[in-house]
């Protein structure tokens, strides 16, 4: 259990700097998260046009490096894909930080792919996955409209 | 007094933690347990188990004795009057459940009003709250000050002749402020209010005399108290727990029961339904011992030499932000990292063998007073020394390399 597997500079850089930190323009759907335990909270911003693809997506919110950098991760990531794909996408995810399995997401650049490997490390800190977990739950309520408050603890 | 010799006979402290010497600065949360309390479980169950008050065989009437021991250390160490007004419940916040329940019921009418602090823990807030969305009882807060005090005004302007009870914290577990309980009594009597003090962090570090406190109602957490979890203790005056009608049904608190009617116990078994956490209250026989053994006022001072070192050396840490300034501190020290969230500066610490907690800690008012959503938390206990505060300080200041501050 390293560390710096952990706190990888492209985490802290997205947590210090997190892009699409804001409410996006025109979004149509929106969904709140918390992680009552630990008092994160997370406020996803979606635009999904009627081909279903994701135009636009942003976030407001307060957490610990981790939640912040995997929201903002999320968002540069999912922007201007099909809902499908984001959803595919969201699961491999979630599959990398609970059972470990690389993602093996073929429609996502290199660039992208590295980005979201600097996530895995936090699998090694199962106290940490719900924080690194809460924005993509949260993108998926907002999606789906799904009116209830994404908890961590449920 | 002899820490590391005390400390030796905490067996958690004989592991590793990643391969580091333990540091345990998360005493508020829950403490660790010395061997005599964990071996005196062990030994209850091997040789003088059974289930108490209920049977006539010899083993039954041991484990009664045992448990009833318990009883009588604890009338002894907060000097209540009455072993009677010792009520073994799950932990604090049944405790304060169980209050707010009974008394609720009897004594809340719509309007009502109950008067509780800012620096209070959801245990004290909740189960208050559950009584303002069955009764339409009104919760007003005292507020809290920068510092973290609650001053005797800031309850005296909230009383009106609505008041029915003023329940506060002994100690608050994020700013370790130990609340003026002395006026806040002499207040409430001058008005015939009743108090409840919540005393999770009061008990296992201070000199408890409830019958010159005065109070009404206190409450603890045994697992707090170097003592087993599952074990709580509601201290009240006999004329309350005479006057209150029994919180949960079943067996054990019944006097005589019929097709067409119930009727109760005295006090203490009229509150205590069902069996008990047996083997954990006899374990705590042996925390009190453990307690009284050093001596609560040398817990108090060795404690408060450790936190005031501590407090020096975090506040000559720029990167570090101390929560609350209170004039009477507790063994508590929350504080926050200049651009590092809580739960980070946990997880580097906990690399370091360092146990702190970080969040909210149960007390989500209290932040939102502050303006923080979280706060890092160093607590102490007996076992702490000066070398914790070092290895702690020295950790701080590694979050700040790990987030290239
Ligand atoms: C001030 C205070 N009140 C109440 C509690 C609740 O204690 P328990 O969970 O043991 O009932 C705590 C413990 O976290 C506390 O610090």
């Amino acid at each position: 259990m390293d560390l710096k597997e952990l706190y990888q500079e492209i985490i802290l850089d997205h947590g210090k700097n997190p892009r699409n930190k804001k409410k996006c323009d025109g979004f149509n759907k929106d969904a709140k998260g918390n992680n009552p335990l630990c008092g994160d909270k997370v406020h996803v911003f979606l635009k999904l046009n009627d081909e279903k693809q994701v135009e636009d997506i942003s976030f407001e919110g307060e957490g610990c490096a981790i939640s912040i950098a995997s929201a903002s991760i999320m968002t540069e990531i999912i922007k201007g894909k099909d809902f499908n794909v984001a959803k595919k996408i969201l699961e491999n995810f979630i599959n990398m930080l609970k059972e470990g399995y690389k993602p093996s997401i073929n429609s996502l650049s290199d660039n992208e792919n590295t980005t979201i490997m600097s996530l895995s490390g936090v699998k090694q800190f199962p106290m940490r996955v719900k924080c690194a977990t809460l924005a993509w739950h949260t993108f998926l309520h907002a999606a789906e409209d799904n009116k209830k408050v994404v908890n961590t603890e449920k | 007094m002899d820490i590391k010799e005390i400390k030796s006979k905490f067996p958690i402290f004989s592991n590793k933690v990643k391969g580091k010497k333990l540091v345990y600065l998360d005493s508020a949360n829950s403490s660790q347990k010395p061997k005599v309390v964990i071996d005196r479980i062990s030994n209850f169950y091997s040789k003088e188990f059974s289930n108490v008050g209920r049977s006539m065989h010899s083993l039954a009437v041991t484990a009664t004795n045992r448990f009833e021991e318990t009883r009588d250390l604890i009338k002894n160490f907060i000097n209540a009057k009455l072993r009677e007004e010792i009520v073994f419940t799950k932990n604090a916040t049944e405790g304060i459940n169980l209050i707010a329940t009974t008394y609720g019921e009897k004594f809340i009418q719509d309007k009502d009003e109950i008067i509780i602090t800012e620096l209070e823990h959801h245990a004290n807030y909740v189960p208050w709250h559950f009584l303002r969305k069955r009764k339409g009882a009104v919760i007003k807060f005292a507020e809290c000050d920068k510092q973290g005090e609650v001053s005797i005004d800031s309850i005296k302007k909230l009383i009106t002749n609505k008041t029915k009870l003023i329940a506060v914290t002994h100690v608050s577990n994020v700013t370790g402020t130990i609340l003026p309980l002395n006026k806040i009594i002499d207040l409430a009597k001058t008005k015939k209010i009743p108090v409840l003090i919540d005393g999770c962090q009061g008990a296992p570090h201070l000199k408890l005399d409830v019958q010159k406190l005065d109070c009404d109602f206190y409450v603890m957490s045994c697992h707090k108290m170097y003592g087993p979890t599952g074990v709580g203790v509601l201290y009240a005056k006999k004329k309350w727990l005479d006057e209150l009608p029994p919180y949960q049904g079943g067996g054990g608190m019944i006097d005589e029961v019929k097709k067409d009617d119930i009727s109760f116990p005295e006090s203490p078994t009229k509150f205590e339904a069902g069996t008990l956490q047996t083997a954990e209250i006899v374990g705590f026989a042996e925390s009190i011992r453990f307690i009284e053994n050093i001596g609560i006022k040398n817990i108090t001072q060795h404690e408060k030499e450790i936190t005031e070192y501590g407090l020096e050396k975090l506040k000559k840490n720029n990167s570090v932000s101390i929560i609350g300034d209170p004039k009477d501190r507790g063994a508590i020290l929350s504080f926050t990292i200049k651009g590092i969230h809580p739960h980070d500066i946990a997880t580097i610490l906990d690399d370091d063998g360092v146990a702190i907690r970080a969040g909210h800690h149960c007390c989500q008012i209290l932040h939102e007073k502050m303006g923080i959503p979280a706060t890092a938390r160093a607590s102490l206990g007996i076992y702490n020394s000066k070398e914790d505060i070092d290895i702690l300080n020295e950790s701080i200041n590694k979050c700040n390399k790990v987030f290239n501050n």
